[in-house]
């Protein structure tokens, strides 16, 4: 618990910082009797456990209570009832809150979950008890799929929440996600502060959010927000809280689960509501009561936030990755954009955390306007060092489907149903690519002219190769694109529309003599298997000499706590492992080699 | 591909093909005019070693020695010299026509590489496989004396099977006739060897003796006996790759500075490397439009040393962060890793760079990093680049290993260079400055002009642990945090004068550019002497 250098922005920005331990959360963010040292030591009054770690975690409510310390947050009652699935499930029904047919207790084993599973009729989910956050979380739309779903919910559960018990209800195919944000003060008021929009997810875990929700008729989020409240004051709800629904496509909703705590994505609604609800938490945890009335909450205008996370958006919709932001700036010079994040130029994206690098807002008097400001905003936002996402999100919000409000917790893999393969140039856009590596490569003249496969362009910029941000103009459109990476053999790379593009630009007599060129064999990589991101391996599934077939699991991956199961690309036989449990591995370290 | 036509105006001027006068001299059956007969040769020049050669060549992966050149220098500014000149060996049937190339086994001339003089030999493995005839060897003596005089760089595309054997000694004299002049231009122009193919037994020396060395990956060999010979010699089994690809020569011999992936890409690489080095020694740095401000900061900086001392970092993140517009052309960065050398730009200005790298073997110095390090220092100082040293150097690297294979006499080249460089020289001490090592890395007692220490830094003998122990024999563990109170910081060293100022990581590349302002007009010389004697 020394005193540390403010070089972090979280640490920079505090009055006050004290080093609670480590980097492996387990011994620093989750270390209680750290955390209640610190306490001591400074004199806290009051804990906001922000969201993630602690913020749900009812032994740590309950600690800051006998110590006389507020928790910034509801009272432990609350947490308890609304932390267990089963439990939450129940007040829920009694609270008249529309809820999923389902199993209401916990699975025993495999055996219990295939015969409860054929009971509700499949596809059914299995998910933690005791989680959150899409981990332990497994769909299943058979017996097979059942049993190993058991299996694997059940160890992520064990090492995310520490607690392996399971439940199973009925899965709702092709819904929306839709949550309502209410918050609650200690004399049995509550207020619904409309809801957020939260279908465009992979693997369970959001990625895009608005608020308002275009799917909602005024009757529909009505209902939905006094249901919302309705469970609020049934367990004497004193914080801003998440009642999340699941929405099917005839606009009836299920109770999912709520999350007593301040979620992710509640700037949107704070941009469209005005209210600052970390604030509010603040004010009803020292006792006030709420200042607002139910009618004085308004829906002024439409916010997107887009998570922009340190991933691979082209394996599975996002792998994460690790490194050092060698640059990074954030578009705060586009207007209407909030930027929420914890990091600067020179810091370590490391596997010890949630690989998000930050939210990005954009608000607007309505949807077109805050989508078109997000688009300008990714464009403008400069992330070197580390694999980002941003291609993926700027192709979801400027996908047809999504900007019509078509939309569904399956929308990335209906949409990309071969995985995310970056943007699709039009001719148009392609030949403003060209011109524009063609003009940079020699960037000499402010303006120049270009003919692509015929046609004449102009192309005018002030060619700032200094500048990570290249904005030019092609024939009049103005176009924000970013140089990533040029070389003296004439390769570019340019993130246009998102999407980075590897180009060549030779002279006439380099590309002519190319063809000489000998091509360079790529080693095939069938046969090897290489960890696909940072993590620690936590089963290896083979041994030289088994022989695998194709698909089989070789091994588990844990990387920002998620598990991921590597299978084998080819039916072959193990040749060498590389790898064995407990070692942590780096992105395209080789594992295990078949013959 | 799509086909693109810029309007290309950035090169210089053009400087015009030789036209050909076509004159036709009547049509009856007489022996071809002179003008017919020059046109002939010249067209015979140009086929080198004929179609069917040239083909293979392409076969093999290859360019042409002229396709060579053209890439390599602006459009339409080769001067070609020599066209005419054909070897002159009578032995073994030679004499014969069929066995006459006009132009001999090499293209020799000089061209412009965005506007800046060059001189350039490109040998014709379709010709002989490029095997060096006395003419062969003339004609690249020619223009190396031309470029020493007029003073411009000598660029050499080596693809060439060796001696010609036909000629005996001759052949043998003519590999002398160049390695003299590399000798002579050594220090005068810049020399660059680009091995694009074979280059065995005595023509090795030629590239050896050059400023850099670079090779074209898969498809350039380096070596003094070839595979065979090693076999009947020491019964060793080795291919060509292992014996002397670019891997092995940028990875373990450190004969190579760099290799690329093809032919082009090693042409126009070297088009880029050429934008950094003066013409000659007479010549200052050149300086290119910057539009990276002088004084940006760079706040990543100051987060970049790890608080624990025993952790590594890279190096080149600072570089990169340092640098004009991220631009950095490295020598050798396969071989010797734990020392990075290489160029990079100012404020426009050309700088060598030379940093300890903490991320591997802690960047300690060691035999090998120590002769890169050197070599590169005096190519610098050579010709007029100001040096820029980042240090953070635990020591020289300790057991049997290095002092048998003399750590003592390498350690002492990089010494050697850096205390007689008398161009501009910039030290910033990152981390640790330890023991000699601190000495070696362009201290202030061997002439740096401008020294400055990071906060982080730590100027002392050792670390703190051993220290403790020599001074206590052991006895005082308590001591070991005086000891780091007292020297692991940079204020012993600041207060000594031996750096000029303590400056916060964010400002370094703004003072750098500010001192090379400053240190452009300073003039140095050494004692007269016929020539030092480096330690070699």
């Amino acid at each position: 618990m020394d005193k540390i250098l403010p070089l972090q922005v979280h640490v920079k920005m505090a009055d006050e910082a004290v080093c609670v331990g480590p980097a492996p959360t387990s011994k620093s963010y989750l270390n209680m009797d750290a955390i209640m040292e610190v306490i001591k030591k400074t004199r806290a009054q009051a804990v906001h456990p922000g969201y993630g770690f602690l913020s749900e975690n009812k032994e740590f409510a309950r600690r800051l209570e006998l110590d006389g310390i507020t928790f910034i947050g509801p009272d432990t009652h609350a947490i308890q009832a609304m932390g267990d699935k089963i439990e939450s499930k129940l007040l829920a029904k009694n609270a008249k809150v529309n809820t999923i047919p389902g199993f209401d207790g916990v699975v025993k084993d495999a055996d219990e979950a295939v015969r409860i599973a054929r009971e509700i009729g499949y596809p059914v989910m299995i998910k933690a008890s005791a989680g959150g956050g899409g981990k332990g979380m497994r769909i299943a739309w058979d017996d097979e799929e059942t049993r190993e779903g058991f299996r694997f919910s059940s160890q992520e559960a064990a090492s995310s929440f520490g607690d392996d018990r399971l439940l199973i209800e009925k899965f709702i195919d092709n819904p929306r996600h839709i949550e309502i944000q209410v918050l609650g003060d200690k004399h049995g008021n509550a207020l619904w502060l409309n809801e957020r929009e939260c279908s465009i997810q992979r693997r369970n875990q959001k990625v895009v959010e608005e608020a308002p929700s275009t799917f909602l008729d005024p009757e529909t989020r009505r209902a939905m927000g006094e249901q919302a409240v309705a469970l609020a004051k049934a367990v004497k709800y004193s914080s801003a809280g998440t009642v999340e629904f699941l929405v099917d496509s005839k606009k009836n909703f299920y109770f999912l689960e709520m999350n007593t705590r301040l979620q992710v994505e509640h700037p949107v609604t704070e941009c469209i509501t005005g209210l600052d609800l970390v604030q509010e938490m603040i004010r009803v945890a020292k006792g006030y009561p709420l200042r607002h009335k139910q009618a004085d909450i308004p829906i002024n205008g439409w916010a997107v936030e887009c998570r922009v996370y340190a991933e691979d958006p082209y394996k599975s919709f996002g792998l994460p990755s690790i490194g050092k932001l060698s640059q990074y700036r954030e578009p705060l010079d586009v207007p209407n954009v909030r930027v929420d994040s914890g990091i600067q130029q020179g810091s370590d994206i490391s596997i010890y955390y949630d690989p998000m690098i930050s939210k990005l807002v954009t608000y607007g008097s309505n949807r077109a306007e805050a989508l078109q400001r997000m688009e300008e905003a990714l464009d403008n936002y400069i992330i070197r060092g580390v694999t980002h996402n941003i291609a993926l999100l700027r192709e979801v919000i400027i996908h047809p489907r999504f900007v019509q409000g078509d939309i569904s917790t399956k929308f990335l893999p209906e949409v990309y149903p071969d995985g995310f393969k970056g943007h699709k140039l039009t001719d148009l856009e392609k030949r403003e690519l060209l011109a524009t590596a063609a003009s940079l490569y020699v960037s000499c003249f402010v303006s120049q002219q270009v003919e692509v496969d015929g046609t004449k362009l102009n192309v005018t910029s002030e060619w700032n190769l200094a500048s990570p941000l290249l904005p030019v103009t092609v024939d009049g459109t103005p176009r924000t694109m970013q140089c990533l990476s040029r070389d003296a053999a004439g390769n570019i790379s340019i993130q246009f529309l998102g999407t980075v593009y590897k180009l060549r630009i030779l002279t006439q007599l380099a590309a002519e003599l190319s063809k000489y060129m000998p091509e360079k064999v790529e080693e095939d990589t069938t046969s090897i298997l290489r960890s696909p991101m940072p993590g620690a391996v936590v089963a290896v599934s083979v041994k030289p000499g088994d022989m695998v077939s194709e698909g089989q699991e070789i091994c588990v991956i844990e990387a920002m706590k998620m598990q991921n199961s590597l299978i084998a690309a080819k039916t072959g036989k193990v040749k060498i492992v590389h790898c064995k449990a407990g070692e942590t591995v780096g992105e395209g370290d080789l594992l295990v080699e078949l013959e | 591909m799509a086909a693109l036509r810029l309007a290309w105006r950035r090169w210089a001027p053009r400087t015009p093909h030789l036209r050909l006068c076509l004159c036709r001299a009547g049509s009856t059956a007489r022996s071809p005019s002179v003008p017919e007969r020059i046109q002939e040769k010249r067209r015979a020049a140009l086929l080198g070693g004929g179609q069917s050669r040239i083909d293979a060549q392409h076969q093999r992966g290859k360019l042409t020695a002229r396709e060579r050149v053209l890439l390599l220098l602006d459009p339409d500014s080769f001067v070609e010299y020599d066209m005419f000149v054909e070897h002159r060996c009578s032995d073994f049937g030679m004499e014969a026509d069929k066995n006459k190339y006009p132009g001999d086994s090499v293209v020799t001339g000089q061209g412009r590489i965005n506007g800046r003089l060059a001189y350039v030999f490109s040998q014709d493995f379709t010709v002989f496989g490029g095997s060096l005839s006395g003419a062969h060897a003339q004609k690249i003596c020619k223009i190396m004396d031309q470029a020493a005089m007029v003073g411009a760089p000598v660029i050499g595309l080596n693809d060439s099977g060796g001696a010609r054997i036909q000629e005996g000694v001759e052949s043998l004299a003519g590999y002398a006739d160049i390695f003299l002049r590399n000798v002579l231009c050594s220090g005068v122009v810049p020399q660059i060897s680009l091995i694009m193919g074979p280059c065995a037994g005595g023509a090795v020396y030629s590239p050896a003796l050059t400023d850099f060395t670079f090779m074209v990956k898969d498809t350039s060999y380096l070596f003094i006996t070839g595979p065979d010979v090693v076999k009947s010699v020491t019964n060793e089994d080795v291919t060509q790759e292992q014996l002397g690809g670019s891997k092995t020569h940028t990875a373990v011999s450190g004969v190579a500075h760099k290799a690329f992936e093809n032919d082009i890409d090693a042409l126009l690489n070297l088009r880029d490397f050429f934008n950094y080095l003066p013409l000659s020694n007479r010549d200052p740095a050149p300086v290119r439009e910057c539009h990276d401000p002088s004084n940006r900061l760079v706040p990543e900086l100051d987060t970049i040393v790890p608080m624990e001392s025993t952790k590594a970092y890279d190096m080149l993140d600072i570089i990169h962060a340092i640098v004009d517009e991220r631009e950095f052309f490295e020598i050798m960065p396969s071989y010797a890793r734990n020392i990075v050398v290489g160029f990079a730009r100012m404020n426009g200005r050309t700088i060598g760079i030379v940093g300890n790298q903490p991320k591997v073997a802690s960047g300690c110095l060691d035999i090998n990093s120590s002769v890169k390090g050197a070599r590169f220092v005096r190519f610098c100082d050579a010709f007029n680049i100001p040096l820029i040293t980042f240090v953070d150097v635990p020591g020289f690297l300790p057991g049997t290993a290095q002092e048998y294979g003399g750590i003592i006499r390498h350690g002492a080249k990089l010494l050697f260079a850096f205390a007689e460089a008398t161009v501009p020289k910039i030290t910033i001490i990152t981390r640790k400055a330890y023991g000699g090592a601190y000495d070696v890395m362009s201290s202030k007692h061997l002439r740096g002009d401008v020294n400055y220490a990071w906060p982080t830094a730590e100027v002392a003998v050792m670390g703190a642990k051993g220290a403790v122990q020599i001074i206590f024999r052991g006895k005082g563990a308590h001591a070991e945090a005086e000891y780091i109170d007292k020297f692991a910081n940079p204020f012993p060293a600041a207060i000594r004068g031996f750096v000029d100022d303590l400056i916060q990581p964010a400002t370094t590349r703004l003072r750098i550019c500010r001192d090379l302002e400053v240190l452009a007009s300073k003039v140095q010389a050494n004692p007269w002497k016929k020539h030092a004697n480096i330690p070699l």
